[in-house]
């Protein structure tokens, strides 16, 4: 089956992304602080990427800011209002996050998977959210594929029903958590391509990456973190091509 | 051969068996029948409340759910039908009337509950951490949650042992006639027993016997079908293919725009 997409989704349709602001985030595992002190300002409509070793603290990073592990102390500012103050299901709603393993629902298909928090979170018939999950997945390509099921999809088309699911919501700030670190290495540049896109139609983009050229690329701002905290941060070209501390220089001198 | 001759006479009398079928048919069966649904039931639903409350996060919930558990499933179950079956009987007798029976059935449903509390617990907590995280990122409660997407995938992992379980109540349904049945209650056990103890002869209780089976051997290979199925699943193997395919695909059907062109 064919869906028609009802919403212009090349060049006409563009996101309304908020600015995302952290100040002094720490936050722990027990008695373990994984995260410390962190700031970071992340400017409407513009790219943050985030790169470091593993265990550096990025993912725990992204939980902290839509919560799903709560901060210790410090403060997460989304848009105008302190997010550590709204509802957790509140503040969610207005960030999406796709996760490195795809976490789709295995026995709901590509469309339902991306109706479901439609109807049930925003409260849409049946017949709504098939119609606006239907016009997202055209928007990430896959409109043909919408009544499969995961099992039956590729890696870059389960990350891509990952994010049309996370876009459905109208976040306001999309974070990406190594998106394509599980991906056939083919499948990777479509995945970016789809990421970069979404940066250059004014989503507010917070992204854990190990795609140094992406990074390059399409970042506005780019934050090195190592040991839980932030190291440096700049522009791309700056952490790239004049890196100031030693661990970043050591960092790029192993990774690129 | 007198020793053949005894074996038959003593076990596959076939006049004595033949005699009781028609009880074992039209009562035995369906007491045997009715009694284990109705447990079977009850102990899904109490079954799911216990491992709801013993995933919970909360200690008061967890806690009595797991002291639950231990004595039910920890208790001979004759023990558990006599002390429900004649501690509850005066208070059953204003509910349901002098009939033992639905007190039979609450037994058994406790027993169930018990092991059935522990099969959804294992099926609810094999499934992946990042499915309840997907379904919280969303915005959706950890109700909504847990009803929608990590409860069936877990019911539905735990399926076999379910169908385990009835086999199990099938059988402890016997125990029921401890609480003295009325002569149209009896299951199956009871309706051979008596015609055995009338006859002086083992043959229907082997009718009996041969009852149970013909409920129990088919769901055991059910339950083996079952699993096999999603132990390898049902994909057919494909032949492999080329990774290009997806990725003329994926160039063909982007309705975005290649804006980021190399990831070196």
């Amino acid at each position: 089956m064919t869906y028609t997409s009802p919403v212009p989704v090349t060049d006409g349709h563009f996101y309304e992304g908020s600015s995302l602001e952290l100040q002094g985030l720490t936050m722990a595992y027990g008695d373990i602080e994984v995260l410390k002190d962190v700031s970071l300002t992340v400017a409407p409509g513009t790219t943050t990427c985030i790169i470091g070793p593993s265990g550096s603290g990025k993912s725990t990073l992204l939980r902290g800011v839509n919560r799903l592990h709560e901060p210790k102390s410090g403060s997460v500012r989304l848009a105008d209002d302190d997010a550590l103050a709204l509802k957790p299901d509140v503040l969610r709603r207005r960030i999406g996050l796709v996760f490195q393993h795809f976490n789709l629902f295995p026995d709901h298909t590509a469309l339902d998977n991306v109706a479901l928090a439609l109807r049930n979170v925003k409260g849409m018939s049946k017949k709504e959210a098939a119609r606006v999950a239907a016009a997202r997945l055209d928007e990430v390509g896959l409109a043909e594929r919408a009544d499969h099921r995961p099992r039956d999809l590729s890696g870059g088309q389960q990350q891509r029903v990952a994010i049309a699911r996370a876009l459905a919501m109208d976040p306001e700030v999309m974070m990406f958590d190594e998106a394509t670190s599980a991906l056939d290495p083919e499948l990777v540049k479509g995945v970016l391509n789809l990421m970069a896109n979404l940066a250059q139609r004014g989503m507010t983009m917070l992204v854990v990456t190990h795609e140094m050229g992406f990074a390059r690329k399409v970042a506005d701002q780019v934050v090195f973190m190592d040991e839980g905290r932030v190291v440096e941060a700049g522009t791309p070209d700056q952490i790239f091509d004049h890196p100031e501390s030693p661990r970043l220089r050591r960092f790029l001198s192993e990774v690129l | 051969m007198d020793w053949l001759d005894n074996i038959i006479k003593t076990f596959f009398d076939f006049d004595a068996m033949w005699q009781v079928f028609p009880q074992l048919l039209g009562v035995g069966l369906v007491n045997t029948l009715v009694i284990s649904i109705w447990a079977t039931v009850i102990g899904i639903v109490l079954g799911m409340v216990i491992a709801i409350m013993g995933i919970s996060k909360t200690r008061w919930l967890r806690i009595p759910a797991r002291v639950y558990t231990d004595i039910f499933r920890g208790l001979p179950a004759i023990l558990t039908i006599l002390l429900i079956g004649q501690g509850f009987a005066r208070f059953s007798q204003q509910l349901f009337g002098p009939s033992p029976y639905p007190l039979g059935i609450l037994a058994l449903s406790l027993i169930a509950s018990a092991y059935m509390g522990e099969i959804f617990r294992a099926g609810i907590q094999s499934v992946e951490r990042g499915q309840l995280e997907a379904c919280r990122a969303l915005g959706m409660s950890y109700g909504s949650a847990m009803r929608l997407v990590v409860v069936p995938q877990g019911v539905r992992r735990v399926l076999p042992a379910l169908v385990n379980q009835f086999i199990a109540i099938v059988k402890d349904s016997s125990l029921v006639y401890f609480l003295g049945l009325l002569v149209s209650e009896r299951e199956l056990f009871r309706v051979g027993q008596d015609a055995a103890v009338l006859t002086g002869n083992l043959s229907p209780l082997v009718m009996a016997g041969l009852f149970y089976l013909v409920i129990t051997v088919p769901l055991t290979h059910l339950v083996n079908y079952f699993d096999n199925r999603f132990r390898t699943g049902r994909r057919k193997a494909t032949p492999p293919k080329s990774g290009l395919d997806e990725v003329e695909e994926q160039n063909q059907n982007s309705t975005t725009a290649m804006t980021y062109g190399s990831n070196t």
